[in-house]
């Protein structure tokens, strides 16, 4: 929601425009500041913004310099997941595993930073290697944006928000609250119509995602717990975390990271070491085949819908290449954390 | 004779100039752009990954599919512009290296670019898109260097006795 009302101040067009310029029409400088740029987003604002709102800007900001888009548009459907790992407001599997966590958002996000920027620097290498050939081509010379105006009453809510959430800990506030409170000054702001902020704060998932809680706790009552209990090791070693994050990872796949986070963490609550490894797990994973599962239906309605045949192979041989990798940078990441940091 | 120029983002204005250039005379030139079906396939993929979060009309995947064919239009109309007379146009959507090669079906002459490490002379100066159309167009390829080509003494030394060949 914030991140709409961030997009109507015409934050991502000013984005589009400072990612433009500052590349100076070279791709492999643009697909850096596409990382810097997807990374921070779905960091602050979630992957929802980053998927619906930067993509199509990060798009129409390649084809403005003439530029190749396949490694700008990956760039932002990866690092959508990859990108998601460091604030418990990034992810939606993030909220649900930071209330089970019993960690402060300070600290979550500190254990979480380092396992962010080695998933990020493997995604980073990967993409360099994978998109060789399309970013080994500049566009045109000089050409360059309009020029946007900053947004900066968005830029300073965020900043804002972002700041509200760090004390929400030691204070004792949800987190929630101080969203609602950036949102609402945003609205205020843009006097946007009450009903046009009900459908940005799309009540039809929350009552989805409640459902899909009673549906798993349903499986889980009937033996799914305790399968899923004995699978899982709560040692903070690096194997144990390992292979909590490979299990998770695997889960996300085959049922999709949500109802996959919602499986593991009875499991996992209490040993703050485990849900992290899990949420390292279910947000890098889906990368793998993005497509797992569940929503593999919706992909295939979806590339029904539309003429052409989706490349999937092409999305695979990439997950291939970053997701495992990733999921152990990032794991060997948060376990050093875990020890140079102990609770 | 039918000539088909293939247009990529970056490397087309050589591309043009080799046609200019080298077949001027020719009636009808095609205008190729090959718009890459993955790219807003995953953006709608990401958006199905999101199980439903925001309503239908968001769909990223959608944005990028309609910004895509202006990007081509666009494209196309620089092409011709550079070109300096009329072309007939044709964009596809898809596997780039397959919808060239079958736009080429018919065809007399296909003029590409390189596209990929062109440091040096070598197979590596080519990306696997243009390496696929090099290798599959049913008809004879004008393959040109974007800029100007390295010269000879980049091609690394052979290598010591039995080796196989340098790339």
């Amino acid at each position: 929601m914030l991140g709409h009302l961030c997009a109507e101040e015409g934050l991502f067009t000013a984005l589009g425009e400072l990612l433009g310029t500052a590349s100076r029409g070279r791709p492999a400088r643009l697909l850096g500041l596409v990382f810097a740029a997807a990374a921070t987003v779905t960091a602050v604002l979630s992957l929802d913004a980053t998927v619906v709102l930067l993509t199509p800007v990060v798009f129409a900001t390649t084809a403005r310099l003439g530029l190749r888009a396949r490694p700008q548009v990956y760039a932002c459907t990866h690092l959508a997941n990859a990108g998601s790992l460091l604030l418990p407001v990034s992810n939606l599997t993030n909220l649900l595993a930071f209330a089970a966590s019993d960690l402060s958002f300070g600290r979550f996000a500190l254990l979480m930073a380092a396992p962010w920027l080695v998933v990020l620097a493997v995604e980073y290498l990967a993409f360099r290697y994978f998109f060789a050939a399309d970013l080994a081509v500049a566009g045109p010379a000089g050409r360059q944006g309009a020029g946007s105006d900053v947004p900066v009453f968005a830029l300073a809510t965020v900043a804002a928000t972002l700041l509200g959430f760090g004390l929400s800990s030691p204070l004792g506030i949800d987190p929630a609250w101080i969203a609602a409170a950036g949102a609402a000054a945003l609205a205020a702001r843009r006097r946007t119509a009450p009903r046009a902020l009900l459908r940005a704060a799309s009540p039809g998932f929350c009552l989805f995602v409640l459902g899909l809680g009673v549906v798993v706790r349903g499986v889980q009552n009937h033996g799914l717990g305790h399968l899923v209990a004995r699978l899982l090791p709560h040692a903070a070693n690096p194997a144990a975390l390992l292979l909590v994050a490979a299990i998770a990872a695997v889960l996300a796949n085959l049922l999709n990271n949500l109802p996959a986070t919602l499986v593991l963490l009875p499991a996992a609550t209490g040993h703050p070491a485990t849900v992290l490894a899990v949420l390292i797990g279910v947000n890098v994973g889906p990368n793998l085949t993005y497509v797992g599962s569940l929503a593999t239906l919706l992909w295939r309605r979806i590339a029904d819908r539309h003429d052409h045949p989706v490349a999937l192979g092409e999305f695979l041989r990439l997950g291939l290449l970053t997701v495992p990798a990733g999921i152990a940078a990032a794991v060997l990441a948060l376990w050093i954390g875990l020890t140079v940091w102990p609770a | 004779m039918t000539v088909v120029i293939w247009v990529v983002e970056g490397t087309w204005p050589a591309c043009v100039d080799a046609a200019r250039r080298r077949a001027a005379d020719e009636p009808d030139p095609v205008l190729l752009h090959v718009l890459p079906g993955d790219v807003a396939g995953t953006a709608h993929g990401a958006f199905a990954g999101l199980l439903g979060r925001g309503h239908r009309d968001q769909d990223p995947g959608a944005e990028v599919e309609r910004l895509a064919a202006a990007s081509a239009a666009a494209l196309l109309d620089q092409a011709e512009r550079r070109l300096g007379r009329t072309a007939r146009r044709e964009v596809r959507t898809g596997r780039v290296e397959r919808e060239v090669v079958a736009a080429c079906e018919g065809a007399d002459l296909l003029i590409c670019a390189r596209d990929g490490d062109r440091s040096r002379l070598g197979p590596r100066s080519l990306g696997p898109a243009t390496r696929f159309v090099v290798d599959h167009a049913p008809c004879p390829v004008l393959l040109v260097w974007p800029e100007r080509a390295p010269a000879l003494d980049s091609i690394p030394p052979p290598p010591p006795r039995g080796g196989p060949p340098h790339p």
